[in-house]
């Protein structure tokens, strides 16, 4: 099959960027989308051109690296994928595909479709952790879960950080991704201690990082390649309630 | 006898974080209410109020179908609720007061949390496609902004009188039954609009509250079933009397 692929293209951080138009000649519908990128790259490449640069790293759906806005879409519109899994059988054969990286201030590009996603590390160090004695790992059944808890607490941990949330919010808010680190450790009996006072930090820092406020619009969890629940910002905003009436 | 063990590049000492680039928090966050998350318990406590009133508003309205007598009768008691304890339209004041506080805090929330939306993404993607069923998440601002207009125009043509034709020096009943006359027909065009825009507004307003003061969790889907029941009830009970008046209701 044979695609027009509109990207973005920006040299550096300072460099202002632009949509450039290339050609993939026949791609396979067997591909992932990178793999696509990847066939792509190298004929640019050959051709002396610079290649398109991008975010990858496990290519399994798992490590949250790769990422791009397809067809305004964060990941594609393919459900709970990432862009690694998707592939070009979803595609139509001709069909015009646009490629843009994720917009929001806090992650600015770095180079052509891979944004610094530092300021969700950040937000992690603010709280996104117990403290726990270390040691040898304690027995499984030592500390009783509720199924339902875990469940849930498993449900956003899947969250591999990715940023389509942010990407897909129309505020450009983080509010899924930090819920999803918040929800994850307050379900579970070592996460407890902090729990409040990790709110609140962890918000605060995500406000501090400029992203937006959410208004509740769904977009992230729509978007959200693990399918995280808005149920998890209902946590956070409950935990950072209680912090604040403290 | 010593042995020198050679560091690695992988076993080499962590630099000291000082040297790396410092955690980004200049920023002050200017406390819970500065807080993004403060603004929306801000906005969900406003709008609950606003959500309080318009029930009430709408219940009272109602009364028209009960004969002019009734309502007027309703509006005198709304100005002498709580006498002889307070004065005259004491309570009714207070009651204002909250209103309008509610409404200025609403919208400097709105106004707040929106510029911090776009400064957070100061560059627009080319193609955006939105992925969540929810049109009226995608309204609530310029929605908000129809709403606050036509609350220009309400309070202008019911309250004070200036727009209507029976003046401000007649009884709330008669300046009802005048401002929704056929020839009139634009107030009661003017009027369904923006409670069309109220009930979105509503649609997503109302379940969004519960998420925002975090009471949504495990019920998200019976509060927007019950918040698009809500504001269907509130949008046909504000909609009855105005058409049943042009409709020929009242003469």
């Amino acid at each position: 099959m044979n695609l027009t692929l509109k990207a973005w293209r920006q040299s550096g951080p300072k460099d202002s960027g632009r949509m450039v138009t290339y050609q993939a000649k026949d791609v396979s519908p067997d591909m992932s989308f990178l793999e696509m990128l990847d066939v792509v790259n190298e004929q640019l490449i050959l051709a002396g051109d610079d290649p398109i640069a991008f975010d990858h790293d496990c290519r399994e759906g798992i490590c949250g690296m790769c990422g791009m806005v397809i067809n305004g879409v964060a990941h594609g519109e393919q459900r709970a994928t990432t862009t690694c899994q998707l592939h070009m059988r979803h595609f139509e054969d001709g069909a015009t595909v646009t490629i843009e990286p994720w917009r929001a201030a806090p992650f600015p590009v770095v180079k052509d479709l891979v944004v610094d996603r530092s300021a969700f590390d950040r937000i992690i160090q603010a709280g996104g952790f117990v403290s726990v004695p270390a040691g040898s790992a304690p027995d499984a059944h030592s500390l009783p879960v509720r199924k339902e808890d875990a469940d849930d607490a498993f449900d956003a941990a899947t969250c591999i950080g990715c940023g389509a949330c942010v990407a897909a919010c129309p505020n450009g808010s983080a509010s899924l991704f930090t819920a999803a680190k918040i929800t994850h450790l307050s379900l579970l009996p070592q996460g407890q201690p902090e729990r409040i006072a990790r709110a609140k930090s962890m918000v605060d820092q995500m406000d501090a990082e400029g992203f937006g406020g959410c208004t509740n619009t769904g977009e992230c969890t729509a978007v959200c390649p693990k399918g995280i629940p808005l149920d998890t910002i209902a946590r956070m905003n409950s935990d950072y309630l209680k912090a604040n009436a403290k | 006898m010593t042995a020198t063990i050679e560091r690695g590049s992988a076993t080499a000492p962590v630099t000291s974080p000082a040297k790396a680039s410092p955690p980004s928090t200049p920023k002050k966050t200017g406390g819970f209410l500065g807080s993004s998350n403060g603004k929306k318990v801000v906005m969900a406590v406003t709008g609950a109020i606003m959500v309080g009133f318009l029930a009430l508003h709408m219940l009272g309205n109602l009364k028209i179908f009960l004969g002019n007598d009734s309502f007027n009768e309703y509006a005198h008691a709304l100005r002498t609720l709580g006498e002889p304890l307070v004065p005259y339209r004491t309570v009714l004041t207070v009651l204002e007061a909250i209103l309008l506080i509610s409404v200025v805090l609403h919208m400097w929330a709105a106004i707040s949390l929106a510029r911090r939306a776009g400064r957070a993404r100061p560059v627009k993607y080319v193609a955006k496609k939105s992925q969540a069923q929810g049109y009226t998440t995608h309204i609530m601002r310029w929605g908000g902004v129809t709403i606050a207009l036509y609350l220009v125009w309400h309070l202008l043509d019911l309250t004070f009188g200036v727009v209507n034709p029976k003046g401000f020096d007649s009884s709330p009943a008669d300046r009802m039954i005048a401002g929704f006359q056929p020839e009139r027909w634009w107030v009661t065009l003017i009027y369904v609009i923006a409670l069309v825009m109220v009930g979105l507004h509503l649609r997503h307003g109302l379940w969004s509250g519960f998420q925002t003061l975090g009471w949504a969790k495990d019920r998200r889907r019976t509060l927007k079933l019950a918040a698009g029941a809500v504001s269907a009830v509130i949008v046909l009970g504000f909609l009855a009397p105005p058409i049943a008046i042009m409709i020929g209701f009242g003469k």
